[in-house]
């Protein structure tokens, strides 16, 4: 069983999903969990899917992983692609919504982020139903950038990501004042991703 | 898992009772749906020249609500849960997506349906795949219909009232 590369599946979005669902699926949720708990550290996820560019594999593997009919995703507009949409559509069963605020997952290019705060941060009942960020970033290495502290972290660290707006230091100290409300962030590159948990400081 | 939220042919068709045609792909799709495993798998091998495909979407199995009208043509009502198993798969050589929903839980059952689905697209294909598989399941499929109406036909009871003349 391979993934096809002929034409008519590059045209309209219905590739594979992971080769065995079940093993696909808890093996990228163990990356997701791995990369939520020990912020800084960059985990592989994804390498195996074929997916419909833009969309990266990381960021589909999440998808597969955690999107379902009842988790709306909102895509920025590079990502809004036929083949893109209907990948989703037909693997996750997820609605896609035109405005991030009712979206349970957000996927963006760094460049066309939307701004944390037009993201769904949960309630004061509810602080979990809040959404979180799927960022594709042009780089993401766990050397130099940002210094982290935080939950998961034993002392400092590190976190390298290119791409992202100027002022996102800025946007992610308010969240920070949210807890325990606020969103979390997962950068992805390509089958790459890390995380960060609303509780992560960042310096730098 | 709920599958009732992929449908593959538009709403207008597929939502009201079941009065209007069906199109050719309902009805082949129809006909798999409801087919016997077994019996599928006995044609199946029985067909030659079957292209190669790729899964695009694993059999797996779920449930669908199954609904019923009371009476043929009153309100629905959710009738109970069924176990119906799904798969899609893309022919290589023609690109061609073929889905299938099949009652059980035989996943060989629904990716030869799913195949079959992509196959009877073809219109090169579709000729000998309608009388090689579709038409023997339909008569199948109608001939046990018939048996079951002629069995529960003979435990029809005829009443007739009778209405004391009290005048």
């Amino acid at each position: 069983m391979q993934a096809t590369s002929d034409a008519s599946a590059e045209s309209d979005g219905l590739l594979p999903g992971f080769d065995d669902p079940v093993q696909g699926a808890q093996q990228a949720f163990r990356a997701i969990l791995q990369a939520m708990a020990r912020p800084g550290t960059v985990q592989s996820c994804g390498a195996e899917l074929s997916v419909p560019a833009p969309l990266g594999e990381a960021m589909a593997a999440v998808c597969l992983t955690l999107a379902d009919a009842d988790a709306p995703l909102w895509l920025s507009s590079p990502l809004r692609t036929a083949p893109v949409e209907r990948y989703l559509k037909f693997q996750c069963n997820a609605p896609l919504h035109d405005a991030p605020n009712a979206a349970s997952f957000a996927l963006a290019d760094a460049a066309g982020m939307p701004r944390l705060n037009d993201l769904a941060s949960g309630d004061d009942r509810y602080p979990d139903r809040s959404a979180t960020l799927l960022v594709e970033v042009p780089s993401l290495t766990d050397d130099g950038g940002w210094t982290l502290r935080g939950p998961g972290i034993e002392t400092t660290a590190r976190l390298a990501v290119e791409g992202l707006p100027s002022d996102f230091a800025e946007q992610w100290r308010q969240n920070g004042e949210l807890f325990p409300q606020g969103v979390d962030v997962v950068f992805t590159c390509g089958a790459r991703l890390a995380a960060l948990p609303r509780t992560t400081r960042l310096e730098g | 898992m709920d599958l009732d939220n992929h449908r593959q042919e538009p709403q207008a068709a597929g939502d009201g009772p079941q009065s209007g045609e069906l199109s050719a792909r309902q009805r082949w799709m129809g006909v798999l749906a409801k087919s016997n495993g077994a019996e599928l798998a006995r044609l199946w091998a029985g067909l030659d020249g079957l292209p190669g495909w790729t899964r695009l979407r694993a059999p797996e199995v779920g449930m669908v609500m199954a609904r019923g009208r009371i009476g043929g043509d009153g309100r629905r009502f959710n009738l109970g849960e069924i176990t119906v198993t799904r798969c899609a798969v893309r022919l290589t050589e023609t690109g061609t997506v073929g889905h299938a929903y099949v009652m059980g839980r035989d996943k060989q059952h629904a990716e030869r349906a799913a195949v079959l689905d992509a196959l009877l697209q073809e219109p090169d294909q579709t000729a000998r795949i309608e009388a090689g598989v579709i038409r023997p399941l339909a008569d199948a499929a109608a001939d046990a219909r018939a048996r079951a109406a002629r069995k529960a036909g003979a435990t029809k009871v005829d009443f007739t009232t009778v209405t004391r003349g009290e005048d």
